[in-house]
């Protein structure tokens, strides 16, 4: 299980867990409380809030990550900017659900439940999103610091959906990114002709 | 002591003993893989010692049956063989049948079910399920084959006894169910070298001790240093 390394915010968000962790009464029963705090409150379980846990209630490391991997709520990787899931659900499951998860990991080169390294990306495989009708489904979510902003649904994909819907979002930050970049260069240019304006007055 | 009658062999123990555990002192064999001697609560999740008690309505797994006097157990009838050679053949339909490469060859408790129950290692009606990875071994000292092991969880028990806290748990779930040593990346004093006690207890080769050639971390009798005792 490896991880990236720790962001800023995710350094923010221990601390509030250290100060949070606090309240909980030092008792095992409290364990699953606490885990589901750590992940409301950092969007994930970093290996970090995990060794906390154990140490603040006295139980193995090993033992609070075998309860962490047993339910399925609980994540080990943080999410992505682009949350995707995909459903595998009976009806996406016959229509061949499993290939377009299949596609997404080639895609991303990341395994379900895994985030890409640069943040950007996190699949998820998920059960029923009740709307078996559009099968095979996958929902693509907007996140903002770990928290779900907006949902959009893609139904009937394809595997060239999911190459089509990828190379989308690319495009999309590249020409945000032009955008920012020519917004910039602009105001350098506005600068330096109100520098020379200037001068020259 | 109760007197009690196991295959028609009367039998001496104390009251309140493990059937099972009074079976195997007096040479009578029940299958068996999840067991360990002086449990308290075993877990009965290997669904092998199966026996028939008079009086019971259906076969039972005799380490949860305590002895007590005059019980009639009988270890050998056709309900209680269907029974343990299906779940046989289910914890073979996920088992990696390499014996020739495998250190427990020959002395492995699952050759040893297979003779007795005359079933074939290699289920033939049942789709054979592996795990990946093939091994973990995120341990410092202790390599991992999830697809020899059967998940008694001897070894989370035995280590649980040595230690405060045990350096072994079950993780994930399902189909996908592993002993991980999660942390124990970290505990590089740990005395497992020295200890390997979950090694000892595994009834299959699912736990092997890492060559030292091989070990990421030296052991803590390497460096002279005792092993860290856990905070509690």
């Amino acid at each position: 299980m490896e991880q990236g390394l720790l962001t800023p915010e995710d350094e923010e968000s221990l601390r509030q867990i250290a100060s949070k962790i606090e309240s909980y009464e030092k008792d095992r029963k409290n364990l699953i409380p606490i885990l589901q705090m750590m992940q409301e409150t950092a969007g994930y379980l970093p290996k970090e809030a995990i060794k906390m846990a154990a140490g603040y209630l006295g139980v193995a490391e090993c033992e609070v990550y075998g309860v962490a991997t047993f339910y399925n709520q609980f994540r080990f990787h943080p999410p992505g900017k682009h949350h995707i899931k995909v459903c595998m659900g009976t009806a996406c499951a016959v229509k061949g659900g499993g290939i377009i998860l299949e596609n997404f990991e080639r895609k991303l080169n990341i395994h379900a439940g895994e985030t890409t390294p640069d943040r950007e990306f996190s699949l998820e495989r998920v059960a029923c999103v009740g709307c078996c009708a559009l099968a095979p489904v996958a929902v693509f979510g907007e996140t903002n610091r770990g928290h779900l902003d907006q949902e959009t649904v893609h139904g009937h994909m394809t595997p060239s959906a999911v190459e089509g819907l990828l190379d989308g979002i690319a495009i999309e930050k590249q020409m945000k990114e032009r955008v920012l970049k020519r917004m910039e260069m602009e105001k350098q240019i506005e600068e330096r002709v109100g520098n020379v304006d200037e001068s020259d007055g | 002591m109760a007197k009690f009658l196991v295959d028609n062999r009367e039998i001496e123990a104390d009251e309140g003993t493990i059937l099972l555990q009074a079976c195997l002192d007096h040479g009578i064999y029940i299958p068996n893989l999840c067991f360990v001697k002086g449990m308290d609560h075993p877990s009965a999740s290997c669904r092998m010692c199966f026996v028939e008690v008079e009086g019971e309505r259906q076969p039972v797994p005799s380490c949860t049956v305590k002895v007590k006097d005059g019980i009639v157990v009988k270890t050998d009838t056709p309900q209680v063989r269907q029974l343990q050679r299906t779940a046989f053949q289910l914890l073979m339909s996920v088992h990696d049948v390499d014996c020739a490469n495998c250190p427990s060859n020959k002395k492995c408790e699952l050759q040893r079910i297979a003779k007795f129950l005359k079933a074939p290692l290699k289920p033939r009606a049942l789709e054979i399920y592996l795990k990946e990875p093939r091994i973990d071994e995120s341990h410092p000292f202790l390599d991992y084959y999830p697809n020899r092991c059967v998940l008694c969880g001897r070894c989370v028990y035995t280590c649980g006894q040595r230690n405060a806290q045990s350096f072994l748990a079950f993780s994930k779930r399902g189909f996908n169910t592993v002993i991980s040593f999660y942390g124990a990346a970290d505990l590089s004093t740990l005395d497992c070298p020295n200890c390997h006690a979950c090694v000892d207890v595994c009834p299959v080769g699912a736990l092997v001790l890492k060559e030292p050639a091989k070990r990421t971390v030296p052991a803590s009798s390497d460096l002279g240093l005792t092993p860290k005792p856990l905070e509690v």
